[in-house]
């Protein structure tokens, strides 16, 4: 127990020192930003396909289900429109959504920068004076947090429209009725809210991957192991996170 | 001139580096040579600074590197030029982009003079027309004379190269051997090699060390190795000296 208590110091410990190191000021301006637009269209615009195809579905099946079960006279039908919308922004959106790219940006910093590590690529920037931490995760770190927001407001969008559509052709909802729905009682802070929890997941989703790469020690099999290690400490981390912005802008 | 001053190291208790002391000249090579895991490794990481020694210290023409700063050793790491074993290009940046980043990172060169810089780079280590392919283009040999040309693009005073013909068939060891030592002759840099290879030591190594165990067991140059009465000296050359017979022999 007091080795695994001290083994969790340890982490948090290396991994702020890491952080702390990343967020030094770049060598040079010019290229930080280079690397930044780079990874803006890694981490992010290559996200998008998944994100539209993900939200689209999870808006259709969260439209179905709100449909099934308001099968009550007291309910009205534009109740449908409304709970996909909210379940949407609220939820669906920025956590889930985040969960996925977890998993798919978090395990390519992860096995990216572990990769670095294990062919000697880190050490041959150290050894020119780079500031290896600053050049490799700051611009992930940086990325992230930018271009996040936007997928999660792609994915709202796509939610809410991919919830009319199927909601429209499988008959469970009227046109009109889900377009009320949607409008009905909208308050633009849940979507602030969806933002400000988006922005907190995407530095947990580079920050931690990246933590897991840079220090990975080994070959091929470690790379694995660190970008496996990643995902699941990310995604844990979001739940985490989640429960606690959501006590803290919510209740 | 490099020197290295009653160098220790452990890792978790265990010494693996102990009481190391040498001084590698200017405009000669160096050459570290001993048996795999005896800390051939350890001992360049420590003097380059990617690892901390316990004791001890390291200057560079007489700065005291052990006791420097981040911010001091940065500016020395400026004038370290150095060849890994796997060569540590970056794999998503091209041949040109691989010997241009130090020039990026730390001058304010033109694109056209860096350009200039780095054709000059890959023509002095016989690499030309091989600008725009990627690291995994290219074969063994050839990533290693990128390594030098990368290493040798900032004009260092002192050039580090670990295992530089591991992996590599005979006739391009002798290439890579013949190009480190012109380049230290040419340019009158301090150059550190760590080898296994026998036939580097008698082609380059104006000065031998041979450490074993983390202690420096031996030293001399290439034309006393064979006659080393040291027993542990005697056994690494042994095969050495087997096969030059054999191949005066055949001559």
């Amino acid at each position: 127990m007091i080795h695994f208590i001290s083994t969790i110091f340890f982490h948090i410990g290396r991994y702020f020192t890491l952080i702390t190191r990343a967020f030094s000021k770049p060598e040079k301006t010019i290229i930080f930003r280079k690397r930044v637009f780079e990874e803006i269209e890694n981490l992010g615009i290559d996200s998008i396909p998944l994100v539209l195809i993900i939200s689209l579905f999870m808006g259709a099946v969260i439209t179905i289900q709100a449909a099934f079960g308001f099968e009550s006279p007291w309910i009205p039908a534009y109740a449908v429109g409304m709970t996909t919308r909210d379940s949407v922004i609220l939820e669906f959106a920025p956590t889930l959504v985040s969960l996925i790219l977890a998993g798919k940006v978090g395990s390519s910093i992860a096995s990216e920068t572990g990769t670095m590590r294990v062919t000697e690529q880190i050490d041959a920037l150290e050894i020119m004076g780079v500031n290896s931490a600053s050049h490799l995760i700051l611009p992930k770190i940086v990325a992230s947090m930018f271009i996040n927001p936007f997928l999660i407001i792609i994915s709202m969008f796509t939610g809410i429209v991919g919830g009319y559509i199927f909601g429209v052709l499988t008959n469970v909802v009227t046109a009109p009725q889900y377009l009320y729905g949607i409008q009905y009682d909208f308050r633009i802070y849940n979507v602030t809210y969806a933002l400000i929890k988006t922005v907190v997941f995407a530095f947990i989703i580079s920050s931690v991957p990246a933590y897991h790469g840079y220090y990975t020690h080994g070959g091929a099999l470690e790379v694995g192991k660190s970008s496996t290690t990643a995902v699941v400490y990310s995604s844990l981390l979001i739940l985490l996170f989640n429960f606690i912005l959501t006590q803290l802008l919510l209740a | 001139m490099i020197e290295v001053k009653n160098i220790s190291k452990s890792y978790s208790g265990k010494l693996v580096m102990n009481d190391f002391s040498f001084v590698a000249e200017q405009g000669k090579t160096t050459l570290i040579i001993g048996g795999s895991g005896h800390g051939k490794t350890v001992l360049m990481r420590s003097i380059v600074g990617l690892e901390e020694v316990d004791s001890g210290a390291i200057f560079y023409d007489g700065r005291n590197f052990s006791e420097m700063n981040i911010k001091q050793r940065k500016s020395i790491r400026k004038e370290i030029g150095m060849l890994f074993q796997g060569s540590a290009l970056f794999d998503s940046q091209t041949v040109e982009e691989n010997v241009m980043f130090p020039l990026s990172m730390f001058t304010d060169m033109s694109l056209e003079e860096k350009r200039e810089r780095v054709n000059f780079c890959l023509k002095r280590v016989n690499l030309e027309n091989k600008n725009n392919q990627y690291p995994s283009q290219i074969s063994g040999g050839q990533k290693k004379r990128v390594g030098i040309a990368r290493a040798i693009s900032m004009n260092p005073k002192y050039l580090f190269c670990d295992e530089p013909n591991s992996g590599l068939d005979p006739l391009t060891s002798h290439v890579i051997d013949e190009l480190i030592k012109e380049i230290t002759q040419e340019y009158g840099i301090t150059t550190i090699v760590n080898t296994h290879d026998m036939n580097s030591v008698m082609e380059i190594g104006d000065k031998v060390i041979f450490i074993y165990q983390g202690q420096k067991w031996w030293e001399g140059s290439s034309k006393t190795i064979l006659q080393a009465d040291n027993k542990e000296v005697r056994e690494f050359v042994g095969l050495a000296k087997v096969l030059m017979e054999m191949r005066k022999q055949s001559s």
